[in-house]
């Protein structure tokens, strides 16, 4: 049963993972850059909704809207302004911008809301479903990060393959030149893009502080890194891939804390995404998907 | 393009603003602490100066609530021997976010700018550690509320602790275990990537297994990169049928670890140790998780001891009615015993750091010092401090000693 147990907590923290790399891959696949600063604004989404359930009271839905809509706004005011005017130069410049970008979050929202740790409340209620005399326990926050992650990936597949936004953002993200000349506004769908993945970094970061309750400013820097490990994994770009990537990425990491050693837990996982990297190079997923999202 | 660059520049000039926002912050209220320091120094006595204290901690970032309560502790104790007459002390605590790497020498060397001649710091284990060689080699007397490595202490002979080192915290949780739960199936989480929380479990395995108690799970280790998720640790504790869990490392994860055991259900008691203290200031924390927390701390807020009862009501006025916790008291503390120390030595603020740094080690090795972290304290020749170990439970809230 221990197995199980182990199993549904790397499943747990690895759907948190995949929504997060859900985002970084959405904007890999469109804008072709590296949005560093994704894993801060899945912290500025948990601090949003942290206030509106704490200082103003209101249900932990409404939290979770205010969240999204602050962090869509957020992602266009970031695209906007740190982003878009470095469209054409090389892309260093935009990675080392995104990195400035992420610092800035982190600093403003110690300057907000101070560096001492406040405790998330989950905004699940339901109780854990708990089998086997208690040897294995389902929490309400596993059922519903797994059920949000799939209702995401489907979303983002439907949205890309059906609409008429989404088929721009294809095409933008195989030739954004050739999409110009045939009428795409380019800057347009990729500030679409970027309010997407932001919405998403807002659902992703209260579903993250839900599972794991403590809030600081440095909360989504390292799940953001794994997330992205877990979006490189899957094969950056591709949508299932990343979904994949992130419950592979959970369930390898809980195994070997749990099996192996907790201190090299890092290591291990490290050295498998290192040997599938070397045999898959574009990643798990990455060559099945032709068209990138 | 060059459009791009300078628009690149107002944007590093505006996070420039932003940045020094932040760095000015802790320094307008620590000058003007300080200001206020001095006007009492000046104003009660003409002869001597006051004599300068010099503190270190992190003011600002994710440990913050230790050094924010080290200085409030501090500030009471100069304060009242201000008021005093007498010797005068001027007191001025600097950030170092408790970055042991560069901000904590800097932070260091700004008081030794001003003129510290007793360093009363640093509040963390890192940065204690890069302070103390400096302070060995200065030749500045060096006092720390709250550094517990045995590595701090053991830098120089000028460097004495306020509080356990870890080993002998572990040792003293490993006696206090077999006192009261001599037969429990005992797990051990810890952080492996962190000095205080390995150190405290070295001492305390050794001391277990001399003891002959029953660890079932030594290794449950995180570290810095790993701790965001402790699912599996606890998982390892209820597998192995452990009804004692001890925690040593800090409130921010021990959170999550409560949180965590609550929702599937595991409740063994949680024994955590100093670094515990905070965990029902925790924004947001349902202090029912914590019902039932053994933790070690000198301190006990709700002592009704005159001392005791006359700090929590000055720190609560101070501080919007936040009650002080060990780290506070251990700061309070230090500034006595270094008053102490000085006014039996006769040093005043024109003794030059260096004499003032030998007489103090003189004074440490004999003298004997009652504060509110304990009675009866006394230094050995290393620097470390010899004390009985208290503990305490969480009960409705609020900590109630352990009998």
């Amino acid at each position: 049963m221990q197995i199980l147990q182990y199993l549904i907590n790397g499943i747990s923290i690895g759907s948190v993972y995949a929504i997060i790399a859900l985002g970084y891959t959405m904007v890999y696949g469109i804008a072709k850059m590296l949005n560093f600063a994704h894993g801060d604004v899945i912290m500025v989404g948990a601090y949003i909704s942290f206030c509106v359930t704490n200082y103003l009271g209101l249900p932990s839905f409404v939290s979770v809207l205010a969240a999204v809509a602050v962090c869509t706004v957020l992602g266009i005011v970031i695209e906007g302004l740190a982003y878009k005017p470095l469209r054409g130069t090389p892309s260093l410049a935009v990675l080392i911008t995104a990195i400035g970008v992420s610092y800035f979050l982190q600093n403003a929202a110690q300057l907000i809301w101070s560096s001492s740790p406040k405790n998330f409340t989950s905004v699940v209620t339901m109780d854990p479903i708990v089998l086997m005399d208690g040897k294995l326990v389902i929490t309400g926050e596993v059922l519903l990060t797994v059920a949000a992650c799939i209702v995401v990936m489907v979303g983002l597949t439907l949205f890309t393959s059906k609409t008429r936004t989404g088929k721009a953002m294809r095409a933008v993200s195989e030739d954004r030149d050739a999409a110009q000349l045939m009428g795409i506004n380019v800057n347009r769908t990729i500030s679409t893009t970027f309010a997407i993945g932001s919405a998403l970094a807002a659902v992703a970061g209260v579903l993250l502080c839900s599972t794991v309750p403590t809030l600081m400013p440095t909360t989504g820097s390292m799940p953001g890194i794994r997330a992205f490990t877990a979006a490189v994994f899957g094969g950056i770009g591709s949508i299932p891939g990343a979904m994949l990537g992130g419950i592979l990425l959970g369930i390898i990491e809980t195994f070997s804390k749990a099996y192996l050693s907790t201190q090299f837990s890092d290591a291990i996982v490290f050295s498998v995404l290192i040997i599938i990297l070397l045999v898959k190079p574009a990643g798990l997923l990455g060559k099945q998907i032709q068209e990138k999202v | 393009m060059k459009k791009f660059v300078a628009l690149l520049l107002a944007c590093l000039m505006v996070a420039a603003m932003f940045a020094g926002c932040g760095a000015s912050e802790p320094e307008e209220t620590q000058a003007a602490a300080n200001n206020s320091g001095e006007t009492q120094a000046a104003a009660a006595d003409g002869s001597a100066p006051a004599i300068k204290i010099g503190l270190t901690g992190p003011l600002t970032g994710g440990t913050s609530e230790y050094g924010l309560a080290v200085r409030g502790g501090m500030e009471i104790a100069v304060a009242e021997i201000n008021a005093k007459g007498g010797l005068q002390i001027d007191f001025k605590a600097e950030d170092d976010e408790a970055d042991g790497s560069d901000k904590a020498v800097s932070a260091y060397n700004t008081l030794k700018d001003w003129g510290m001649q007793i360093f009363a710091g640093a509040v963390t284990t890192g940065s204690s550690l890069a302070i103390a060689a400096e302070a060995a080699n200065d030749q500045i007397f060096m006092l720390t509320p709250s550094a517990s490595a045995v590595d701090v202490a053991m830098t120089g002979s000028n460097i004495y602790q306020m509080c356990f080192t870890d080993p002998n915290q572990g040792a003293s949780a490993a006696e206090l275990m077999s006192q009261k739960w001599p037969d429990a199936t005992i797990g051990v989480i810890y952080d492996s990537s962190d000095a205080y929380s390995s150190g405290i479990v070295d001492g305390f395995l050794t001391k277990a297994e001399e003891l002959g108690l029953n660890v079932a799970v030594d290794d449950a280790a995180f570290t810095a990169d790993n701790k965001s998720d402790l699912s599996t640790q606890v998982t390892q504790c209820k597998d192995a049928g452990c009804d004692l869990v001890f925690l040593p490392f800090y409130y921010t994860e021990a959170s999550q670890v409560l949180t965590y055991a609550n929702t599937v259900g595991y409740a063994p008691t949680f024994f955590g140790c100093d670094g515990m203290d905070g965990i029902l200031n925790v924004e947001g924390f349902d202090a029912s998780l914590a019902e039932g927390l053994v933790l070690m701390t000198p301190f006990d807020a709700n002592a009704t001891d005159d001392a005791t009862v006359s700090f929590v009501t000055q720190f609560k006025e101070n501080n919007d009615g936040k009650v002080p916790n060990q780290f506070a008291a251990d700061g309070y503390d230090v500034i006595y015993a270094l008053y102490n120390a000085c006014v039996a030595a006769g040093i005043d603020g024109n003794t030059p750091a260096e004499e003032a740094c030998a007489m103090l080690q003189e004074q440490f090795a004999t003298m004997t010092f009652d504060g509110l972290t304990g009675k009866s304290m006394t230094w050995d020749e290393n620097g470390m401090i010899s004390k009985a170990p208290a503990a305490v439970v969480v009960t409705d809230g609020v900590y109630v000693p352990m009998d």
